[in-house]
């Protein structure tokens, strides 16, 4: 079957198989920023946003996506260098293996919630698993970001 | 893993009905969430995301729930925030994640009656009923005992009776599976008790309930959640024995009839 989407804003006319995934349309055509890690919704590695929402590649459709805006990591870069910064700072990496679900979640709290509390960010991102750091370092960060250029920092 | 040969997007209620029933493997598709960690080779998925069935209507009597709304927007909707507690709302909150939130709907949820499942339990504490295209209106109480037929669940429809009500669960982790879920709610002096995840699917414990008087004494409350734990069946599996959800039963059943009364 045929579909029609864009991905970072750039216009995609595929034929896939009914039955592909998002994630498997996303890296074959090249945006291989999105990883599999559990394959069993359970992760949040392969987080993209579709229409502006983050979902779990892994478990949806690519023929569900015919019309609609997909973003990955790629399409997101400069914010991401931008708090990749702050984690570098706060030690809150190490495989980095979780990292690009994990910015996506980031970015679109930022997008979705205005100044979150602790409580907030942590329910926010409790799909996001990290296997190596403990998410304190990944907190840290999250806040020096958010807070960034609110009190002059 | 799953496979499908065909996928489609009807235009109608009655065209997906009769794609559905064309074949025996033809299948609707919710968040797909559930269906995809299976390994069943599907005919044709039925996709019903162009039939505007993503939404949460309130009206006077009732609130109204599209089978293809996602959990999160229930987790986030002012309405299912406020009434009952918002019970409804807080069902959900600790079902993975945001962006499985994003996905996960409320048909696929409802329709599969998961032993396990939040919002069944929820739901089952109020006065809903689920809508089917060709059953009808069903309350839900009597959809849960049903066998599963090739039907599309259309709505759920929570009528709004006042009640109040809460809702508490017990989780090895934050993210897990529930290892119990309560949900309880008191409309004037009558109260329900449902309790999910036993593991087996939600169910009223309805002798419990008729022995809470509109503000139970400590008393009451204690022969009630007694009462729970000899009426229902409670199983064991890898989260937990029978005996330990016993014993959950009767403080999750305790804390939401005192926050109740509260
Ligand atoms: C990793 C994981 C963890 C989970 N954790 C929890 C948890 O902690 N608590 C909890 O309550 N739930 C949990 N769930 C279940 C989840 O919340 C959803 O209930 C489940 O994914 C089904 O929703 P879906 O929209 O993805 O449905 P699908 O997977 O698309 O469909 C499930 C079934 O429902 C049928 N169906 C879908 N929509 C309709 C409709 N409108 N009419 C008729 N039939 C329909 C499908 O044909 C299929 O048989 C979990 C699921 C997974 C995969
Ligand atoms: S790979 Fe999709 S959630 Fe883990
Ligand atoms: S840094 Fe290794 S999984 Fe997160």
């Amino acid at each position: 079957m045929q579909i029609k989407c864009y991905i970072n804003n750039r216009l995609f006319n595929e034929v896939i198989e009914p039955d592909m995934l998002l994630i498997d349309f996303l890296r074959h055509t090249g945006f291989t920023s999105v990883k599999r890690g559990c394959d069993t919704a359970n992760c949040g590695l392969c987080t993209v946003w579709v229409n502006e929402k983050t979902v779990l590649s892994c478990s949806v459709l690519a023929a569900s996506v015919n019309g609609k805006h997909i973003t990955t990591l790629e399409g997101v870069e400069d914010e991401a260098i931008a708090f990749g910064k702050f984690v570098a700072d706060e030690g809150a990496e190490q495989c980095g293996y979780c990292s690009p679900g994990f910015i996506m979640s980031v970015l679109s709290m930022k997008r979705e919630l205005n100044d979150p509390t602790e409580e907030e960010i942590k329910h926010y991102l409790s799909g996001n698993l990290c296997r190596c750091t403990g998410y304190m370092g990944q907190l840290r960060a999250i806040k020096k970001f958010l807070q960034q250029g609110k009190d002059g920092a | 893993m799953f496979s499908l040969k065909e996928y489609i997007t009807p235009s109608s209620l009655e065209e997906a009905y009769e794609l559905l029933n064309k074949n025996k493997n033809n299948v609707i598709l919710g968040g797909l969430l559930w269906l995809k960690m299976g390994n069943k080779n599907y005919n044709m998925g039925i996709d019903l995301s162009k039939l505007g069935l993503d939404t949460i209507i309130e009206t006077e009597p009732q609130i109204e729930v599209g089978c293809m709304t996602t959990l999160r927007q229930i987790e986030t909707s002012s309405v299912l925030n406020t009434c009952f507690d918002g019970i409804v709302s807080a069902s959900v909150k600790n079902i993975v994640g945001v962006q499985f939130r994003n996905c996960a709907t409320v048909g696929g949820s409802v329709y599969s009656r998961f032993g396990f499942s939040d919002l069944l339990t929820a739901l089952l504490a109020l006065d809903c009923y689920v809508h089917m295209h060709k059953g009808g209106i069903i309350p839900l109480e009597k959809f849960i005992k049903m066998p599963y037929e090739k039907d599309i669940l259309i709505k759920i429809i929570i009528k709004k009776d006042g009640s109040r009500a809460s809702y508490k669960s017990c989780r090895m982790t934050a993210t897990d599976f529930p290892i119990l879920a309560v949900a309880l709610s008191r409309c004037n002096s009558s109260w329900k008790i449902a309790v999910g995840a036993r593991p087996n699917k939600a169910a009223l414990a309805a002798k419990a309930s008729k022995l809470l008087p509109e503000n139970p004494t400590k008393e009451d409350i204690a022969s009630a959640c007694e009462t729970v734990t000899s009426e229902l069946h409670f199983g064991t599996n890898l989260r937990g024995s029978a005996e330990y959800r016993k014993e959950l039963a009767k403080v999750l059943v305790k804390r939401g009839v005192e926050e109740i009364c509260r």
